[in-house]
């Protein structure tokens, strides 16, 4: 049923709809919208969970890891320093292979202090061992949440949901909001063989040595690689139950017979999109949305990428001294086949800086500036720097 | 009692325990008798690798013990986690969850809401060392407090970061060497005093709290007990001696932690909803000099530095202020007071 609903309310609900049994949050802008709503969900008796509104982001990772080992389905939703703050604890969650659920209201990190949208803490923890789903509007944060819930379960890996602070956790959109029977068909009630019991005692989280550690953290980047199918096939099932598929693991657009593609996650894929759409025939790209971001999907990229001459990786972080995080990773991922396309990178809305129409046009003029092993942020002003960096 | 038999006999129980009602006073009234009737359960086992004398092996013991085989046990980083989980071994009896240094109360937190969610009765018991609990963990303790949820936390407390090699943390008490406070000519041991822990738990008005030594076994059990049969949070300060981190011989770690209590360094009380309900009162009260001068972490008070009799005399003074505030002086022969508490007495602890 089609409902105009603000991001973090479609968000709420959707979470709902995957009945968890412990939520564990603290607020932080922009994803305080999403916990109040499920604050109200559980005290209109709408969502039946324990909701437990802790004194940090530390304290909501450790209390959603505790849950998740005692075999509830957990759910939390964080931001910006809250994910740094969290950062210890989202290593160890994925490193303990416990299944759960976080929402990122991407936002960007201090300093300066800023509250608006870019990519850098999700990016900041892309190590952590947990995969992440980048959305590129409501429709797709509604269906993502739901699948997020599957694939960890199935995997036994934590999922990190990334939606764009302000852009989708803070807009109305014109959403269909599944059932709760088109749901429940979907995702089994969870059950986890390594929970806390005393009938079966377990010790979880001991003291490895370097006579086991390395097989640990390779069984995990092992566990990270086989989630690429899991990631596919429950965008394909859920697909078939509500006729709407989010993007797998990544998809293209676009003519095919385009030598320039574009790269990006997230919400600014919907506005590259519709620039592609009004730019003339001839100068239309191939435009790729990335969902996932891990595990990688480098042999998915490749084949995406066949016939191009030049690829431009747009994105909304980077890594200061070294360049960007994203363009980095395509690039080694690239570097593989018979003939690669050039790779442009930038960086752009950082901060929340507005991400317009235009923006497709600026960087296809930027890109044939720009060396092959490049890095530039599009829409630096150079007025606004000290004369120094200018 | 074989194995076997203990198994039968824990099955039968908790076979019991399951068809007791779950809701209302019946219901916990049968829970406490049967946590009672519980064998002696060893929640630790036994070939663990604790140095010898470690007071936080014994405590630890104890608390499990006491506790009974129906707990969830968290636990902080630091000796307990490292000597008891050397991958692919494991000490632990009981379901055990070790995460990071300062999340024992919030991993707490998470396991008891989730049994809450699932309807489950177990009971929660959340570790830390004095680190884990007095510095680095102590946000998340207070929020676990606050929140009210059904935990007991217990915090072996041996007086400094031991773990990595005795530097000092908020418990340290006063004067103490460490490798992070040692004595030198602009300092004579850790400057400032033992952070106050119990009252600041005292302030989150939880239903119990307590202070307890490893020197007094019948004493900790009792506390336990006392601690899983309330529906809430309740808090467990065990005062642990570390050999190593206070340089004494491991055989005299408990004569140590009973003259740490006996002195007044060290008292043993019970706060209920903030107000003090329950002391151990001391015979015979020692000198401090007796307990210091056992420790190769006070040496450099028994030096003939003119600061060194200063100090002594400020430990003595700290010492003669607990005995005061929370009137531990006894009245004559008590069999739970510093002197009798410790004798093993046959069939049961007295309440």
């Amino acid at each position: 049923m089609l409902h105009a609903l603000e991001g973090s309310q479609a968000i709420a609900q959707a979470v709902a709809l995957c009945r968890p049994a412990v939520v564990a949050a603290y607020p932080i802008t922009p994803q305080t919208h999403i916990v109040e709503n499920i604050s109200k969900l559980v005290a209109d008796g709408k969502l039946k969970c324990e909701f437990v509104s802790v004194e940090s982001e530390f304290s909501a990772a450790s209390v959603v890891l505790g849950s998740a080992a005692t075999g509830a389905r957990s759910y939390t939703a964080s931001s910006s320093q809250g994910i740094l703050l969290m950062a210890e604890v989202l290593f160890d969650i994925a490193g303990m292979r416990l299944p759960m659920v976080l929402t990122c209201a991407n936002r960007a990190i201090s300093a300066p202090i800023n509250i608006w949208n870019d990519h850098q803490d999700a990016m900041t923890v892309r190590d952590s061992g947990w995969i992440q789903l980048y959305c590129a509007d409501n429709q797709e944060a509604i269906d993502t949440t739901i699948q997020a819930f599957r694939i960890s379960e199935r995997t036994e890996l934590p999922v990190m949901v990334c939606v764009d602070g302000f852009v989708l956790t803070h807009t109305l959109e014109v959403v269909d909001m599944p059932n709760a029977e088109q749901v429940d068909s979907y995702l089994p009630p969870f059950t986890f063989k390594n929970k806390l019991d005393p009938k079966h005692p377990l010790s979880l989280g001991t003291l490895v040595g370097p006579e086991y550690y390395t097989e640990a953290r390779y069984s995990l980047h092992r566990a990270l690689e086989k989630a690429l199918p899991e990631i596919e096939s429950a965008d394909a099932d859920w697909a078939k139950i509500c006729g709407r598929a989010s993007g797998g693991l990544l998809t293209v657009d676009g003519p095919e017979s385009a030598s320039v593609g574009v790269l990006a996650m997230g919400s600014v894929v919907s506005t590259l999109t519709e620039a592609n759409e009004i730019l003339p025939g001839k100068k239309r790209v191939r435009l790729m949305k990335l969902r996932a971001f891990r595990p990688f999907p480098a042999e998915a990229l490749r084949q995406a990428c066949a016939g191009l001459k030049e690829l431009i990786v747009l994105e909304r972080a980077f890594s200061p001294g070294c360049g960007g995080i994203l363009g980095t990773e395509v690039r080694a991922a690239l570097a593989g086949m018979a003939k690669p396309p050039a790779v442009r990178n930038f960086a752009v809305g950082l901060g929340g800086r507005d991400i317009p129409l235009g923006t497709l046009s600026k960087l296809l003029d930027a890109a044939k500036a720009q060396g092959n092993e490049g890095f530039s942020i599009l829409d630096v002003e150079p007025e606004r720097l000290p004369p120094e960096d200018r | 009692m074989d194995s076997t038999k203990l198994k039968q006999e824990i099955q039968e129980r908790r076979a019991q325990m399951q068809s007791a009602p779950k809701e209302g006073v019946a219901g916990q009234h049968n829970m406490e008798e049967l946590r009672k009737l519980q064998p002696r359960y060893r929640g630790l086992e036994a070939g663990h690798r604790a140095c010898q004398g470690c007071g936080e092996a014994l405590a630890a013991r104890l608390v499990t013990e006491a506790a009974g085989p129906d707990v969830i046990l968290t636990n902080a980083t630091g000796c307990l986690e490292v000597f008891t989980t050397p991958w692919p071994q494991s000490a632990w009896r009981l379901p055990w969850i070790h995460s990071l240094f300062e999340n024992s109360a919030a991993v707490a937190s998470g396991v008891e809401a989730a049994l809450k969610a699932q309807g489950r009765s177990t009971k929660v018991i959340a570790q830390g060392g004095d680190g884990g609990t007095f510095d680095i963990g102590f946000q998340a303790l207070s929020g676990m407090l606050e929140r009210q949820h059904n935990i007991l936390y217990v915090c072996y407390d041996n007086e400094a970061y031991m773990n990595t090699g005795i530097q000092r943390s908020g418990s340290t008490p006063h004067a103490a060497m460490t490798t992070t406070s040692p004595p030198g000519k602009e300092r004579m041991g850790k400057r400032h005093m033992k952070k106050d822990l119990l009252s600041i738990i005292a302030a989150h008005h939880i239903p119990y709290a307590a202070s307890a030594s490893v020197a007094y076994p019948a004493d900790i059990r009792r506390k336990v007990r006392r601690a899983v049969s309330i529906e809430g949070p309740t808090f467990l300060l065990i005062h642990s001696p570390c050999p190593l981190g206070w340089g004494i011989e491991s055989d005299i770690s408990i004569e140590v932690a009973r003259l740490a209590v006996q002195t007044g360094l060290f008292p043993i009380i019970e706060l209920e909803r903030g107000e003090l309900t329950g002391v151990m009162p001391i015979r015979n009260p020692r000198p401090v000099t007796d307990y210091l001068k056992l420790q190769n972490r006070f040496k450099h008070l028994f030096t003939d530095d003119p600061r060194a009799r200063k100090e002594r005399e400020h430990v003595q003074a700290l010492a003669d202020h607990n005995i005061e505030i929370y009137q531990l002086r006894g009245e004559g022969v008590d069999a739970l007071d510093t002197d009798g508490a410790d004798t093993v007495r046959r069939g049961g602890v007295v309440d």
